[in-house]
């Protein structure tokens, strides 16, 4: 090695080299990769932990109210009792005394209880229920006046929640919402095998009620029927047209551009603006009929047609050039193009887009609070005119009752919620796998 | 005829116009469609689309304004001393008419004049619905009458048809910018009405807010104070919450996804993160009623803290939780969007994936993630049901997240759904907290569009 080289050697030598700078943070930076990382994985696991806990605090909470107590009692229904003096008489049938039946049938059966309060509390341990069962009965059966029945019928709230072991029997009586003579008359029921729990019926074919152990959810799921319904007929076509106009035919203009940032902004306003809208235009201006769910399907429409629009021209968007040309080469006019060329390839986008809107418009409470949606409804809607309500509102008029034994019914109801909203994602992702095409 | 018996009739009209048409230009080319323009089912096509659209546009617009017509020409007649009754004894006047028209129960006992003027209604309704049937029909089959009367060989049916067709598409285009027009003049009608009662100055940066008003004079407690600071300020602190909750964990998520995540990590963990988004809000307003807060109030307890029973932090974590997906998924977007070319080079002089992350790819994307946190914000603004459901309803000016607060959505959602008259300042002033909703998500929403818009421009 010449004498030069060294002197260069011992010139670099004198100061830290490159590789070992580099070396000396090694360390460090790899440590600051790992926690970096980390922090990813965290951000990860935490999402998922907080929709675990949710849905497991939602199906721990509601899978109960999916059975129901009911309580065996021997009703005799003579002439006296139900205060009838003709059987063939449907009126009288209709307004006889039911529930001082089902009052005489606990009665025999507790001897004891002679003070008027622990008859109430005893009479308390049976739902209102009982009665309108019973009359049901009999009006469809007249010839059971004057025997002896056995029947089942649904227990109250309390009676309910205390069998599913949600009402602690060591708190302090005072505390507790089934006092101790309670509690003995139902262990003596529990002794006799007169309680037992049944699939609950009665939540999916009643509507909503003031008492927890009568309330279902098929008025909510007729109402909600009803306004997907409008909204889908409406917003469909409305959206599809607007967004073949959009893509196919619009003329690169003012107007145009404006069009698409107006459905852009409208995608991202507050869906209680919506609400609004609806409150001031269909009712207050046309004068359309409150708490309808075809004012709802209105609003809905209008909210989820930006969503329909903008998924709508994704999938023109996709469906290549050389299909409109080679259309366009044999003498289709643009119009014959797009209805018999296009729209059919776009056909499953489109779909899937409006499939997601519509579990959007299903999930949507807030502007439906706005018309009225929200009111206590018990008959199940029949038409688009009637008063309805729907689930998700359902879901929030329930969530705020007192009632202990609500919060089960309401985790229930949001359980079906899901199952309706997990179906409609899941046609749509087989409706992109199955038929969307990659060209 | 009832309304859906009219459609129908005219649906029946129209497909017999379509049979005709057709059949009438077979018969005008002498069995030859090369003598005619257009294929015949587009003269069909023609004369069925005379017969319903002007119909049915009629009955549209006559279906929209009847009751308001027939009800201004009912009280019209009323004699005068009911009419000088005031707005709200009318108004319910008015509704006793319409259920004694349709046999419900009315509020109160019906007079003569009342049952005299439900008549009136009931034959003006009647005589209406006459005159539309007649109209309609006959504009039906006149026109389509018209059309097939003049149906020729070089007529440019097919032509005709597509304009139509165009036009149907404009109109449905054009209901994006009505909504806009709609949701702006009907909160700012009601909203200028409300102002016109309680000053703008007043109500933007007045710190009192509660909007019981009284009914009678000497009622006590209930003064009707309309300053809106409180609920500005506790929208922006449940708002913000929000926001620590949902950005970073958002964010870093997004980040782990298309950066270090295998394809099947990938393929399963963003799937179920996008479930978050597609859970009803009412859901996550039970679950913060629910689980979120008391478990935040007994954990305060224990530290000897004293939390609100509906504190901002309850209703702000679970709508953080919310957001996650919606800014996890956004920043995806805008992450994948960096060239490749970026990475490489970075990778090229020797950093590791984090630095290149942090000083490569988070400032190259970061005016698309801003705007991504943007409209995450005015959605977080706009955010009803978890609000009303977990957080308060007294208006309290506090910082503090174990307090109870409210919000400006839970304050339009409580005075619209109360029972009072339509007209009372306490259901404009929720028009009017719409109205700032409404722009200040707005204002938002186009920053947030037009960043994103320029961030995608940048790399294309």
């Amino acid at each position: 090695m010449s004498k030069k080289a060294s002197s260069y050697d011992d010139f670099f030598a004198s100061r830290p080299r490159t590789i070992d700078l580099v070396k000396k943070g090694l360390a460090k930076r790899r440590a600051r990769e790992k926690r970096f990382q980390l922090y990813g994985k965290l951000a990860i696991i935490l999402g998922l932990i907080f929709l675990l806990t949710l849905f497991t605090s939602i199906v721990g909470n509601g899978y109960t109210a999916f059975m129901q107590t009911y309580v065996k009692l021997d009703i005799s229904l003579d002439v006296d009792a139900l205060a009838i003096d003709d059987p063939d008489n449907i009126q009288q049938l209709s307004t006889a005394n039911y529930g001082g039946a089902v009052k005489a049938a606990l009665r025999t059966m507790f001897p004891e209880v002679k003070s008027r309060s622990d008859k109430r509390a005893l009479y308390s341990l049976i739902s209102t229920g009982a009665t309108y069962q019973l009359r049901d009965r009999v009006i469809r059966q007249p010839e059971l006046i004057g025997q002896s029945i056995t029947v089942w019928v649904p227990a109250a709230d309390d009676l309910d929640m205390l069998m599913k072991g949600k009402i602690d029997r060591d708190v302090v009586q005072a505390d507790r919402r089934m006092k101790d003579n309670q509690l003995v008359w139902v262990d003596k029921l529990i002794s006799e095998e007169r309680i037992k729990k049944r699939f609950n019926t009665g939540f999916f074919t009643s509507g909503d009620s003031r008492d927890p152990e009568l309330a279902g959810i098929r008025g909510a799921v007729m109402g909600s029927l009803l306004t997907l319904i409008v909204t889908l007929a409406l917003s469909f076509p409305i959206g599809v047209a607007a967004a073949v106009y959009l893509e196919e035919f619009a003329p690169q203009n003012k107007l145009t551009d404006v069009i698409e940032v107006n459905i852009n902004n409208l995608a991202a306003v507050p869906s209680i603006v919506f609400g609004l809208l609806g409150l001031a235009v269909f009712i207050n201006f046309f004068g359309m009929p409150r708490s309808a769910p075809v004012v709802g399907g209105l609003v809905l429409t209008l909210m989820t047609l930006p969503t329909i629009i903008i998924a709508s021209r994704a999938a023109l968007k996709s469906v290549p050039p050389s299909i409109r040309e080679a259309a366009l080469g044999i003498g289709a006019s643009p119009m014959q193009t797009i209805i018999y060329h296009v729209l059919p390839l776009a056909m499953p986008g489109m779909l899937t887009g409006t499939i997601i809107g519509m579990a959007q418009a299903l999930g949507e409470s807030a502007p439906l609070l706005m018309i009225g949606m929200v009111a206590f409804i018990v008959d199940v809607p029949g038409n688009i005119f009637d008063p309805a309500t729907v689930l998700p509102v359902q879901i929030y008029l329930w969530a705020d009752s007192p009632e202990r034994a609500f919060v089960e019914r309401t985790s229930a109801a949001i359980m079906i919620l899901l199952a309706f909203l997990i179906t409609m994602n899941a046609l749509a992702v087989i409706l992109r796998k199955r038929f969307e095409r990659r060209w | 005829m009832q309304t859906h018996t009219l459609v129908i009739v005219l649906l029946i009209f129209s497909s017999l116009a379509y049979y005709l048409g057709k059949k009438r230009a077979f018969k005008v080319a002498q069995g030859k469609i090369r003598n005619l323009h257009s294929l015949p089912s587009y003269y069909g096509l023609y004369a069925a689309m005379w017969c319903s659209l002007p119909a049915l546009l009629i009955l549209f617009l006559w279906k929209s304004f009847e009751s308001t017509i027939i009800t201004n020409l009912v009280v019209a007649d009323l004699p005068a001393e009911i009419r000088a009754q005031g707005a709200d004894r009318l108004n319910l006047i008015v509704n006793d008419i319409k259920n004694l028209v349709q046999g419900n129960i009315t509020s109160g006992q019906i007079d003569t004049t009342l049952s005299a003027a439900a008549e009136h209604y009931a034959n003006l309704q009647a005589s209406g619905d006459a005159a539309l049937t007649v109209l309609l029909l006959s504009l039906a089959v006149g026109a389509s009458a018209m059309v097939l009367m003049r149906i020729k060989a070089h007529q440019r049916a097919r032509n005709a048809v597509e304009n139509i067709l165009q036009g149907l598409l404009v109109i449905c285009s054009s209901i994006a910018i009505l909504t806009t027009i709609g949701i702006l003049l009907s909160v700012l009608f009601e909203s200028i009405r409300f102002f016109q009662t309680v000053p703008v100055s007043e109500f933007l940066f007045g710190l009192e807010w509660s909007p019981q008003t009284a009914i009678r004079a000497d009622q006590v407690g209930s003064s009707g104070a309309f300053g809106a600071v409180p609920l500005f300020a506790g929208t922006l602190l449940i708002s913000f919450i929000a926001m620590v909750v949902a950005v970073p964990i958002g964010l870093m998520s997004a980040i782990y996804l298309s950066e270090y995540a295998g394809p099947k990590v990938r393929a399963t963990a963003k799937p179920l993160l996008e479930i978050l988004a597609g859970i009803p809000t009412v859901v996550y307003g039970f679950f913060a009623a629910l689980i979120v807060a008391p478990f935040i109030r007994n954990m305060g307890v224990s530290l000897g803290l004293d939390v609100a029973s509906e504190s901002a932090l309850a209703a702000g974590l679970v709508m953080g939780i919310m957001i996650i997906p919606f800014v996890s998924s956004l920043s995806d977007d805008v992450i994948n969007a960096v060239p490749q070319a970026l990475r490489d080079g970075a990778y090229g002089l020797g950093a590791t994936q984090s630095e290149t992350i942090r000083k490569v790819i988070f400032p190259a994307a970061l005016p698309g993630i801003v705007g991504g946190i943007l409209l995450a914000v005015s959605r977080a603004i706009g955010e009803t049901m978890i609000v009303v459901m977990a957080a308060g309803l007294s208006a309290n000016l506090t910082a503090n997240p174990l307090q109870a607060v409210t919000t400006v959505t839970v304050q339009i959602v409580t005075l619209l759904t109360g029972d009072q008259e339509f007209d009372s300042p306490k259901t404009l002033a929720a028009f009017a907290l719409g109205l700032i909703l409404f722009v200040v998500t707005l204002i938002l929403n186009v920053i947030a569009l037009t960043v994103v818009r320029k961030y995608r421009e940048q790399y294309e």
